[in-house]
């Protein structure tokens, strides 16, 4: 375990106090998870205290948990060039909170808000210009939720006689195959199929060869 | 004399501009000849590739990096099988270390030599092109021998790579080398001390270190404004600790600077081509952990359990322990990042691909405001965009 990295987690949780909901290391990453409501603070602090000095945002990004009530991590990337440290804040949110905008602590947010706004539907207060940014002008949906299928809803092909791009709804020549590789033999379930048979008859199970 | 009012008007650049470097389409707004506003539109071609990689498997995704930044694939590939081997917690071979850091650095030959030159055509100068990418051919000829293809290598495997060099490549690397030398001096006869070019250049998109940070720039855009910082050398990866080279840094920050911090590190990674081919330990080439890379052709012939490895391994793929992680190199670009989430089964749960060229795009309208029409055709060039990664 790196003693500086672990010195500057206690640092952080110490200074952080009630903002901080969990700081940890794993894979010797910083993780700190905080307050929705703070992320502005949280950031400006790392950005500018002495022993932090995390410059550089490198990356926002969501990351969507459907089973979860808060179904949307925000994930903020920062770098310390000074202490050559990374650090990863997360914030969690759902579909109808909006998030503080950080643009005003780092100018570099701006784009990474919008492809998280594009993305997941997360949407940002106090964003300069909160546009999609790389879907086609007048998508809807947000693809990258997990409820957001793969082959999308709308497909565009040239029309010769309109003489013009149009969208159609997807039309797959082939249903879309997901195949299931995860092995039965690793992580064994407690009920193989045909087991039911031993146990007697159960009424709700279906009937093989019925 | 009566006073005329003249009005901003838009002027749409791209996206099928030769100087936008892809499907940029830009908005300007101008004030006469000069930018008022510039207003990036990207995602013309947005493939979609987060997506995708959350229903492949972890060895199925690695092609769409090469489809990133097609410049300079390997390099892309190199950020995914780091961070896959991380949560694996996964040793390489030391053969299979060199081999990596020896085809990345050919990756950023290729992305500087792509990006110097058709900049040079940017603002004017047409024989650069040429010359680079008669060597640019050179070296895909050698991607094609090590992994056969010139572009997508899909070579950078978790665990290693996928073959090991092929007889005599490594000689035909070392007398490409000791040639290119001379290339990159002609280049610099060409451009570096020409007067043209450095009107096009000099003092154009100045932009400092407190700013760069600001606008999240990393790579050679960061190095030109004054800044020492290279993963390499700060967080080395793979065999980039034995390395032995420079870092290459500018005073300016403008565009001039910008090609000058690239031409150097064109020369630096000729240095460490030179040791990796020098230096090149014996041994595998991968992971003898056959739960992870596939078993040698031969062996699946008289060993049953080989076999089985092989099937399991196409088919399902191995399960990656459940975590996170962010794990960066430096590609040509500069930081390339990948946010790599898994729940323990054999597909990323969520992967983050962070672009260098994002950040850089995004600071167009900060470089290019207030400068001339022409100037945005410099500062794109300079700062180095290719659109498979900013669109993803």
């Amino acid at each position: 375990m790196n003693i500086a990295l672990q010195e500057l987690n206690d640092y952080i949780a110490n200074s952080l106090g009630e903002m901080l909901i969990e700081a940890e290391i794993r894979l010797d990453e910083l993780i700190i998870t905080v307050n929705r409501e703070s992320i502005v603070d949280t950031l400006k602090f790392l950005r500018d205290d002495a022993n932090c000095q995390f410059k550089q945002l490198m990356d926002v990004c969501g990351a969507d948990y459907p089973e979860q009530e808060d179904r949307f991590c925000l994930i903020y990337n920062l770098l310390s060039m000074t202490h050559n440290f990374r650090v990863r804040v997360k914030i969690w949110t759902d579909e109808s909170t909006p998030v503080a905008s950080v643009t005003s602590v780092f100018s570099a947010a701006g784009w990474w808000e919008r492809e998280t706004w594009d993305m997941y539907g997360i949407y940002f207060s106090d964003h300069p210009d909160l546009r999609r940014i790389l879907t086609d002008y007048g998508f809807e949906g947000h693809p990258l939720r997990k409820d957001f299928p793969l082959t999308g809803y709308v497909e565009l092909r040239y029309d010769d006689e309109q003489k013009r791009v149009v969208y159609e709804p997807v039309k797959l020549t082939q249903e879309f195959r997901s195949f299931e590789f995860l092995s039965p033999w690793e992580g064994v379930q407690p009920l193989l199929p045909g087991d039911e048979k031993a146990e007697g008859q159960d009424a709700d199970a279906p009937k093989e060869g019925a | 004399m009566a006073e005329t009012e003249i009005k901003n008007y838009n002027l749409n650049f791209g996206p099928q501009h030769p100087a936008a470097h892809g499907v940029l389409r830009m908005v300007l707004e101008m004030d006469g000849e000069v930018i008022d506003r510039a207003d990036p539109h990207i995602g013309l071609l947005h493939r979609g590739t987060e997506k995708l990689i959350e229903h492949k498997t972890y060895v199925q995704a690695v092609p769409y990096f090469d489809r990133l930044d097609y410049v300079a694939p390997q390099n892309q590939e190199h950020a995914f099988v780091l961070a896959v081997e991380k949560l694996l917690g996964l040793e390489v071979p030391k053969r299979a270390q060199y081999l990596r850091v020896l085809f990345s650095e050919i990756g950023r030959e290729l992305n500087h030599l792509l990006n110097v030159t058709s900049y040079a055509m940017d603002v004017g100068a047409m024989t650069p092109m040429l010359w680079g990418f008669e060597e640019r051919e050179r070296l895909m000829e050698f991607c094609e021998r090590v992994s056969g293809a010139r572009l997508h290598m899909a070579y950078y495997r978790p665990g290693g790579v996928a073959y090991d060099m092929p007889e005599g490549l490594a000689e035909d690397i070392n007398d490409w080398a000791v040639h290119f030398v001379s290339v990159i001096d002609d280049l610099e006869t060409l451009l570096t001390e020409n007067r043209i070019f450095k009107q096009r250049t000099v003092d154009i998109g100045v932009i400092t270190a407190e700013q760069c940070f600001d606008w999240g720039f990393t790579g050679p855009n960061l190095r030109a404004s004054g800044v020492p910082w290279d993963l390499r050398k700060s967080q080395p990866y793979d065999a980039y600790a034995e390395m032995d080279f420079d870092l290459p840094i500018g005073k300016n920050g403008d565009c001039y600077d910008r090609y000058l911090v690239r031409m150097h590190e064109m020369r630096q990674s000729l240095r460490i081509i030179h040791q990796c081919l020098e230096n090149m330990p014996d041994g595998p080439c991968k992971s003898e952990d056959h739960k992870v890379t596939p078993p040698a052709r031969e062996a699946m012939k008289d060993s049953m359990e080989a076999l089985i490895h092989h099937f399991k391994l196409f088919t399902e793929g191995f399960r990656v322990p459940a975590g996170e992680t962010y794990t960066a190199v430096e590609a040509p670009k500069g930081e390339f990042g990948v946010y790599l989430v898994s729940d323990g089964t054999n597909k990323p749960y969520r992967c983050k691909i962070r672009a260098p060229g994002f950040a850089h795009l995004q600071a167009m309208d900060f470089l290019s405001k207030g400068h001339m029409l022409a100037d945005v055709v410099a500062n794109i060039g300079s700062v180095d965009v290719v659109f498979g990664e900013i669109d993803r």
